[in-house]
């Protein structure tokens, strides 16, 4: 079981994220909009997470905390 | 559970006012990360550019410095000198080291500072607009060359890790990239073993970081990130330009 947690205000929704994960989890969030104007990134389901932080170690804003 | 990656605590929480896919932020990170694995937050001091990592000292949590355009070598200098034992390192971009401060790096690295500077090469000018920089490769379209980059008159790129490796100054320089997570990995090694070698007083050193600029580009940061493995490696070969821990006896 593993989880991981978007800081969504430091997020810029480069994308980066989304093809660097194995499980194909991560997509942007075109339904909202964080302070700075952007659709975030996030993970819908999260039971398939298997804790990798390939997309945490993608980002370039330091956004995603990864627990396992 | 237990936390597997979390922000480190050598940056700050200032948010990076880097463009969106720039990856400026990974190479932050990956200096931070260093400095806090070998227990120097206390005893750190970057120098932050002139361009785009202009504002570093936001970001960085230890005591920085900003200095004139190009002159971070020197300011670092200075600061190792008073202070050897210190982390000094120097952050800069390739309109800061390869063209404006050429003399200064290259001044630094062959007095065999004790220091290391972190070199990143995006291929552009971006702070002021994406103008042609030193490193722009050859046909490459930027503001100052909209027909592409004219090797008859504007010259050739430079590969300052090349020709830095030629001096006898340098302990270690390499040119790593960051466009996928391998090559963070590898890249983060290089940074490590380079403040290694400072603090073990072998000399100076620095770290090539092919880096993006999705912005100056005109690109998706993604598509960026091909464009720099299918156009910058090719000119810019990643690798070890120096080790002195692997050279012979009187190499």
């Amino acid at each position: 079981m593993a989880k991981v947690t978007f800081n969504t205000e430091r997020c810029k929704g480069c994308g980066l994220c989304i093809p660097v994960c194995p499980k194909q989890i991560i997509s942007l969030d075109t339904s909202a909009f964080n302070a700075k104007g952007y659709h975030v990134a996030g993970v819908k389901e999260m039971d398939k997470c298997i804790g990798c932080a390939s997309c945490a170690r993608m980002c370039p804003d330091v956004v995603i905390t990864v627990e396992k | 559970m237990a936390v597997v990656f979390e922000k480190t605590k050598m940056l700050t929480d200032t948010p990076f006012h880097y463009c969106p896919g720039c990856t400026h932020g990974i190479i932050h990170r990956l200096v931070a990360e260093c400095v806090e694995e070998l227990g120097m937050q206390n005893q750190c001091v970057g120098v932050a550019p002139v361009g785009c990592a202009v504002f570093a000292y936001n970001y960085f949590n230890c005591d920085m410095m900003e200095a004139a355009h190009g002159r971070a070598p020197a300011v670092a200098t200075g600061c190792k000198r008073v202070h050897p034992e210190n982390l000094v390192f120097t952050y800069q971009g390739d309109g800061d080291l390869a063209s404006i401060g050429c003399a200064e790096i290259t001044h630094a690295a062959t007095r065999g500072e004790k220091i290391t500077a972190v070199f990143i090469n995006n291929a552009i000018y971006g702070m002021t607009g994406g103008q042609m920089a030193p490193t722009s490769l050859p046909g490459q379209v930027t503001t100052t060359s909209p027909y592409g980059r004219d090797v008859n008159s504007a010259g050739y790129p430079i590969r300052m890790s090349e020709m830095l490796a030629t001096l006898n100054g340098p302990a270690y320089i390499a040119r790593v990239s960051v466009h996928d997570v391998p090559h963070i990995i590898q890249a983060k090694k290089a940074i490590k073993k380079a403040f290694e070698y400072q603090l073990a007083g072998k000399g100076f050193s620095m770290v090539e970081v092919l880096s993006t600029c999705p912005t100056n580009w005109g690109m998706t940061p993604q598509d960026a990130l091909k464009w720099l493995v299918d156009n910058m490696i090719p000119y810019y070969p990643l690798g070890v330009m120096k080790d002195i821990g692997t050279e012979k006896e009187g190499e």
